[in-house]
């Protein structure tokens, strides 16, 4: 089966180019049937690769493809080839496994949408870029996958861009990414400059002769292209906007899988942050846990079904660069990979609610919905108490193993993961008890049902549509079959997806020996002893228990006063996060710009036209003295001979 | 016989100075274009007599070579200059050269 690794991204591709041609002639929903059979294929043939891997020996999986040489130019040879080892693998499988999932709830999730056949379009080509994102065998090609899921990501956050809302969040997602892939790029020429090769076995085989400083501004580089990827702090501020897009869009590419392409990348190139001076890993794991905290903040006050969910997304992303920077690369993939089941299928949920709610995508505008939506409302429980950390669901054997190792760095991130983890099963809890359980607050005219919204709306000019639904009644229904599938698969793997790595079992820890000869140089050491690991696992299940606790006491007895306080504004606007921007953006620093464009108009072209100016007047003393009289030029003549032979004559006579 | 004893270069010398000094001032004075054709040709033949003279003082063949050149090169010029010249006359009243600057400037 080795021979087919080209097959995994080849599918989508063939699935892309065929809608695109043959689409719109295909039409509502066989498009959608044959971009889902595309990627189902792919998904086949991974399995295939993975399992034909499995079989070789534990050292020797690694396999790699060369179709043909890219780039021969000077000292730089880039083959266009692919790689298979456990890493790639493992991200291929759960790629093309959740977007097999996401396409078939995408046939029912997009029904009547007369851009239909597109979305299936950009929807393959996503799957395309994100596989040669984890399959290139070296950084050029990862980085031209990167730039396609951005641009795909950009295409479908924008996809009903007749709302201008949407149209910009693209934009913004698009131009924030970009600040990210200038480090990406610094980061491989710097690895050219000093390797001379971009190949990942290369890289691997290179990295211990790099000097610190080079690894040092490789790995910094690195992490700023991730933080754009990964919606890290400073650079997170696009991925709650990209929740403009269809929801199986946020499900697959903004909760699933482009969004951890940058803790693939770091893994990915862990020899060379080994390499890097040690305050590199400080700053990913700090960096990742004051992301995971201050989003969790930010959750707990959001009233959007699916702006809850981003910011749990930008939240988690941060516990997986903590697990990065403290060495914990397993962990990292592994909440990577349970994090992709629970939260796919929770974006998943929250689309089949606003699918029946018509549209509506305020949580206070919801309640009570379980018994209308029993199989989304079950299967959304499932995702919510893996990602609470509830005991033996995968989120607390993921969430677990990071704090593990975050304690062993330092103590302190250790207790930011678990106050986060207690955020999480906080602001989860809300969650699920505001849209399916509490009374009904939808079988009002809005006005009646919740004034305060009504209000809101009023004075904000929001009309239906824009992701609020219907001013009048609304009938919540069960999705249709294509949208419930999906559900009913992933929760399941929600559920037991934890014990890929868990440490109750005689197989356990399968996923830290099937990646380890990827990261085998920059896994940390695990030194904590047994007691240690379990009073650290009972107090970080205490924590999300205690969440869950905190949230029910609160919200399922509606004390509107401890909703009050913790509901605080700062909170729901993000800590002023965006709007300082657009503040700094519209004052102060449009002043700066203003002052940067007169210094280029008046001092950079100044100088430039300066010279010009400076040659065109002198040219027109100069003109002068061709008069066009003949006798002019001849007294020229002349006193040029007699300059050149009295010149001759003092060389003759000195 | 009445021997004269060949005089040396230096009457020669003279004289070709003379002349393309001639030929120079009038260039520069004169106004009209044939006349000025004129001490072109007095300029370059005060410069042959100093070839053929030094050519004979240094009893070097090289000199009258270059004569034989001037004299080529000169006759191509005349057959130029001149037929400007009567181009000029044919469209315009005369040939004063100071009627004749439309490449000013």
């Amino acid at each position: 089966m080795h021979d087919l690794i080209w097959l995994i991204p080849a599918l989508p591709l063939a699935g892309f180019a065929f809608l695109a041609f043959f689409g719109k002639r295909l039409g509502e929903p066989a498009a959608g049937w044959v971009a889902t059979l595309a990627v189902g294929a792919s998904f086949l043939t991974t399995v295939g690769v993975y399992l034909s891997l499995l079989g070789e020996d534990h050292t020797e999986r690694a396999y790699t493809q060369t179709l043909f040489t890219w780039l021969p130019v000077g000292g730089l040879s880039v083959d266009f080839g692919f790689l298979a080892d456990p890493l790639s693998i493992t991200m291929c499988l759960f790629v093309t496994g959740i977007a097999t999932l996401i396409h078939l709830y995408s046939v029912g999730y997009m029904h009547g949408d007369e851009r239909f056949t597109k979305f299936f379009v950009y929807l393959n080509l996503f799957v395309f870029s994100m596989l040669m994102l984890v399959l290139g065998d070296n950084l050029l090609i990862t980085f031209l996958g990167w730039e396609g899921v951005g641009a795909c990501s950009y295409f479908l956050i924008s996809f009903w861009h007749e709302d201008e809302a949407n149209a910009s969040a693209g934009k913004k997602a698009f131009v924030t990414n970009r600040i990210g892939d200038f480090g990406f790029m610094v980061a491989v020429f710097f690895t050219f400059g000093a390797l001379g090769t971009l190949n990942y076995q290369g890289i691997v085989a290179a990295s211990p002769s790099l000097a610190t400083t080079t690894a040092t501004v490789i790995a910094a580089m690195l992490f700023l292209g991730a933080c754009g990827k990964s919606a890290q702090l400073p650079l997170y501020v696009w991925l709650p906007d990209a929740m403009a897009g269809p929801t199986p869009v946020s499900a697959l590419i903004h909760a699933a899988t482009m969004v951890t392409a940058g803790v693939y990348l770091m893994t990915r190139m862990n020899p060379v942050i080994v390499e890097a001076a040690s305050w590199v890993p400080w700053m990913i794991a700090g960096v990742g846990a004051a992301t995971a905290l201050f989003a969790a903040t930010i959750a707990v006050a959001q009233n959007d079904i699916k702006k809850v969910l981003a910011y749990s997304t930008v939240s988690q992303l941060g516990y997986m660069f903590l697990a990065v920077g403290s060495g914990a690369y397993v962990a990292a993939i592994f909440h990577m990979v349970t994090h992709a089941f629970f939260k796919a299928l929770m974006f998943l949920g929250s689309g089949s609610v606003i699918h029946g709610m018509g549209g509506e995508q305020d949580m206070r505008r919801m309640g009570a919905l379980r018994k209308l939506m029993p199989i989304t409302a079950f299967t959304f429980i499932v995702g919510w108490l893996a990602i609470a950390g509830f005991p033996f669901f995968s989120g607390f054997f993921s969430k677990d193993e990071i704090l593990l190792y975050a304690y062993e760095k330092s103590p302190i991130l250790w207790a930011v993961g678990t106050v986060t983890a207690l955020l999480t099963a906080f602001y989860m809890t809300r969650q699920v008890i505001l849209v399916f359980f509490g009374e009904a607050r939808w079988d009002r005219p809005l006005a009646e049902a919740v004034p305060e919204l009504a209000a809101e709306r009023e004075a904000n000019h929001v009309h239906e549509g824009h992701g609020a639904g219907p001013a009048g009644e609304i009938h919540p229904h069960e999705s249709p079959w294509t949208m419930l599938t999906p559900l009913v698969v992933l929760a399941p793997l929600a559920f037991v997806g934890g014990w890929l790595n868990s440490p109750f079992w005689g197989a356990g820890h399968f996923l830290e020996h099937w990646l380890e000869p990827v990261i085998e140089f920059g896994e940390a050491p695990m030194t904590a002893g047994t007691g240690a690991k379990i009073s650290l696992a009972l107090i970080a299940t205490a924590a999300g228990l205690l969440g869950i606790a905190a949230a029910g006491a609160v919200y399922l007895r509606k004390r509107q006063d401890l909703m009050a306080k913790i509901e605080q504004p700062i909170l729901a606007k993000g800590w002023y996060y965006d709007s300082s921007i657009a503040a700094f953006m519209g004052g102060p620093g449009r002043k700066a710009f203003d002052a940067v464009a007169w210094f280029d108009k008046h001092v950079i072209d100044g100088a430039v036209n300066g010279v010009a100016t400076v040659v065109g007047k002198g040219a027109d003393r100069g003109r002068l003295v061709q008069t066009g009289y003949v006798r002019n030029y001849a007294l020229g003549l002349t006193f040029g001979v007699i300059l050149l032979v009295g010149l001759f004559l003092t060389k003759a006579v000195f | 016989m009445l021997a004269i004893a060949p005089p040396g270069p230096g009457p020669y010398l003279a004289l070709s100075a003379a002349l393309f000094a001639l030929g120079a001032a009038g260039l520069l004075v004169r106004r009209n274009a044939l006349v000025m054709f004129m001490c072109v040709e007095l300029m370059l033949n005060a410069v042959n007599l100093s070839f053929v003279t030094l050519a004979r003082e240094l009893d070097d063949l090289g000199g009258q070579i270059a004569v034989f050149f001037v004299l080529v090169v000169a006759a191509a010029e005349v057959v130029v200059g001149l037929g400007i010249i009567v181009a000029i006359f044919r469209r315009r009243q005369g040939a004063t050269a100071d009627d004749l600057s439309v490449l000013k400037g």
